[in-house]
């Protein structure tokens, strides 16, 4: 604004007294450009740090590795020229003589080249099907001394080669660019004729745990409020003296290993544990019968919330901190009841706390990996623990690339819709 | 993960013996616990006695992502790892693994060349077999007693309690075949087809419900330990360590147990390749196979070492009978297939994961 209005000034002024100039000549119109343009520069030198540093450890790196989601050049880098046939061929037909020999070339390639790829490009093939695997490097041993034709040969090495899925396959797997992982992470298939079919029933497991995972964040969110907003409430009408002291038991645990406060409650929740042993002693529950509250959706819910919760306290405690008691005392003498005073008066104003606590430990939430992983058992478990299964064990980076995205873009749009409703302004932090 | 320098101090001396090599420190990483001790004493100790070098000693949970991760980052922290069959192939397969020249391999103690020595599929193109281990299924005898075979696992009417298992389908899948009547030679044969599959996973749905699911090879002793489960899937060696060397009353049963080999690999671009290859030499030679086997009950990987394995390091336990590869317990063995398993466990995983979260 400040910009614009001396701009203005100046121009005005300009006009007015033909062009005004500086000391030492220069138009003034130029001069004050020209220390606008010093002092932005100033800023932006300042916050240059940070913003290179976020940008070398954060954007870049993830965008690198979303990329990793739809581009996959493995089969396309290793085994060029069949790559290129087989993006003309229509992924229905018959395979053609002139496929099969290109196909065997490029092993033969790959088997010389140093870096000895074939491994890489079957098991890139492998995971569009089961079994391509071995028939690709076994295969690649043989290739160097097959003959024209080639589609005899190689069927002779290996009976699968006359099958439609294995050249399917390797047509889906030689797309370097490519929907096949996303539409992995939302259990479905892209087949080689370029649609997408529902994946395998038995196999179904993404859509279902990004809805667990929802549904997890969404009940520890209304946990958090519901057990947080008393104490937040208590904490900001009492005297400060004694409000500190109570606000150190909440920080208290906020400052502890979040690994020490999961496994903390593992010896509270598990089957032999403090509250079992507890409600078996006053005759709660029967021996035999010990109620399961562990490695399963209830421990995670339970861990959850608990770690969760100063997230939440500590916004609405900020906030409730601003409002003043005069407002519900004014209420009351005015003839409101408790309830009306609150609901009407009161609770409008902690809004923001809320809006701010709330999406707090939301996002935090639905990217929670440890405590489920530690206490979920199988039923308890989120996404974010599939998509360390496959950064750690199963090795599909791309496949966990896929899903991460599909994550972001969850995240983003529930951003979108909240700042819809809600509105992003109307959100305190403190 | 737990990092454990080992105590070096007393070896200073010996420094002088190998001046010409300059003192160097490389990373071994192993699977922890009763194991790792195994190879320390077996391995570790003496090669840092003869070499003067250090070891850094790591453990891990197996899988290849650590490797691949340090691989692809071209940023190799770990010299020499200990893993599974299957994935000493597909690391070799995918280029995360250092080649080994056969002929480097020294030859037995008795003369016999390393190829022939070594059983047959431990030496690989990227990896040296030191032990032969298998998964078997194991119950406190204090509370669990006539159990027969692998059947009595799956029986919750006879033996009702909490089971233990590993958290991954290789071994259940194979088991649960067994269990449900499939010779154990034909194990793989039935589940190359959807229906062996479905067979599998049908199986292992009657006892679902029960099952505590592990994932490091320390938990299944500990959870027999605490009564959590009543019998467990476990690595034939824990249990042992378990029942020998800390006295639990645990008892393994060998009906259908999967054989497996555990193999050192060096990774890509490992910062201390020499000294790595010259520890992977020395571990591997009779007398080190042969005295890692008086510490845990894993068969040597080499033919030459098995007559020199004799008494458990209390000096009265014999070794022997307690061994994957004794004859008596052979009868119903199963080789695990890491073909297979390299083929099929990207799908394999998948419904197995989507089984257990349903």
């Amino acid at each position: 604004m400040a910009v614009t209005a001396s701009q203005d000034m100046s121009a005005g002024q300009g006009t007015a007294a033909g062009s005004l100039t500086a000391a030492d000549g220069t138009p003034l119109k130029q001069r004050l450009a020209q220390a606008l343009f010093r002092s932005r520069m100033r800023a932006f030198m300042l916050v240059c740090p940070l913003l290179a540093f976020i940008l070398c450890v954060f954007a870049i790196p993830i965008l690198i590795f979303m990329s990793r989601g739809f581009y996959d050049n493995t089969y396309e880098r290793f085994m060029p020229d069949s790559a290129a046939v087989l993006q003309k061929w229509d992924g229905g037909s018959e395979p053609s003589e002139e496929m099969f020999a290109v196909v065997a070339a490029d092993l033969v390639k790959a088997r010389s080249h140093p870096d000895k790829p074939v491994g890489k490009v079957a098991t890139r093939v492998n995971r569009e099907l089961s079994g391509t695997r071995s028939l690709i490097t076994g295969t690649a041993r043989k290739a160097k001394k097959m003959e024209a034709p080639f589609k005899d040969a190689m069927i002779k090495a290996n009976k699968k080669w006359a099958d439609l899925d294995t050249w399917q396959a390797l047509k889906v797997a030689a797309t370097t660019l490519t929907p096949a992982y996303y539409a992995a992470a939302l259990d479905m298939q892209y087949t080689a004729t370029g649609e997408f079919k529902a994946q395998d029933e038995l196999r179904q497991i993404y859509v279902k745990l990004f809805l667990r995972t929802l549904e997890i964040s969404l009940v520890v969110t209304l946990a958090t409020l519901v057990l947080g907003y008393p104490v937040a409430y208590l904490l900001s009408t009492l005297p400060n003296r004694i409000s500190n002291l109570l606000l150190i038991l909440v920080l208290l645990p906020f400052w502890t290993s979040i690994l020490v406060r999961t496994t903390a409650w593992i010896a509270v929740l598990q089957g032999q544990g403090v509250l079992n042993d507890l409600a078996v002693f006053i005759g709660f529950v029967s021996d035999d019968d010990r109620m399961s509250l562990i490695y399963n959706k209830t421990g995670t819910l339970i861990a959850m919330t608990h770690i969760l919760l100063p997230f939440m306290i500590l916004p609405l405690y900020s906030v409730m901190k601003t409002v003043p008691p005069s407002f519900v005392r004014a209420a009351k003498s005015l003839g409101a009841t408790n309830w009306t005073a609150f609901w009407r008066v009161y609770f409008p104003q902690t809004i923001p706390g809320i809006g701010a606590g709330g999406l707090l430990v939301f996002i935090l939430a639905i990217g929670y990996y440890i405590t489920p992983a530690l206490v979920g058992g199988q039923d308890g478990v989120m996404i974010s623990n599939f998509i360390d299964n496959h950064m750690r064990s199963t090795l599909n980076w791309s496949l966990a690339a896929a899903l991460g995205g599909v994550l972001l873009i969850f995240v983003l749009f529930l951003y979108w819709l909240y700042d819809r409703i809600v509105g992003i302004d109307n959100m305190k932090l403190g | 993960m737990k990092t454990k320098p080992i105590l070096l101090s007393a070896l200073g001396a010996l420094v002088f013996g190998t001046a010409a090599q300059a003192e160097e420190t490389i990373t071994v990483v192993s699977w922890g616990g009763a194991y790792t001790k195994s190879q320390v004493e077996a391995y570790h100790k003496p090669w840092i006695a003869k070499t003067g070098n250090k070891i850094i000693s790591e453990d891990y949970n197996g899988g290849l992502s650590e490797v691949k991760a340090q691989v692809e980052a071209g940023n190799v922290t770990w010299d020499i790892i200990d893993v599974e069959l299957s994935d000493a192939v597909r690391g070799c397969d995918e280029g995360l693994l250092e080649e080994i020249d056969i002929v480097d391999i020294p030859a037995g103690a008795d003369g016999t060349p390393a190829v022939e020595d070594f059983i047959d599929g431990a030496i690989r193109d990227c990896a040296v077999a030191n032990i032969v281990w298998s998964t078997i299924f194991a119950y406190d005898t204090s509370e669990t007693t006539g159990v027969e075979g692998l059947k009595d696992f799956y029986d919750l009417e006879k033996f009702p309690g909490k089971r233990g298992m590993r958290k991954a389908p290789k071994a259940n899948l194979e088991m649960a075949l067994i269990a449900d009547g499939v010779p154990h030679d034909k194990v793989y044969e039935v589940l190359s087809t959807p229906e062996g599959i479905d067979q599998a996973f049908a199986k292992l749905d009657t006892i679902k419900d029960q099952v505590v699911w592990w994932e490091a090879g320390a938990q299944p002793p500990q959870l027999l330990a605490d009564g959590e489960v009543v019998m467990t899937t476990a690595y034939n060696g824990r249990i042992f360590n378990a029942a020998i060397a800390e006295d639990k009353p645990f008892e393994v049963n060998w009906d259908g147990q999967i054989l497996d080999f555990d193999l050192w690999v060096i990774p890509k671009g490992a910062p201390h390749k020499d000294a790595a290859m010259d520890f992977l030499k020395f571990s591997t030679a009779t007398e080190q196979l042969a005295a890692q086997a008086s510490y845990i009950s894993y068969g040597p990987a080499r033919r030459s070492s098995g007559p020199l394995v004799g008494l458990f390091n209390d000096g009265k336990t014999e070794m022997a009978p307690h061994m994957p590869t004794a004859e008596a317990n052979l009868k119903t063995a199963l080789v695990n297939d890491f073909e297979f398993w390299a083929d099929n466990q990207d799908e394999l995983n998948e419904r197995f994961n989507a089984w257990l979260a349903n």
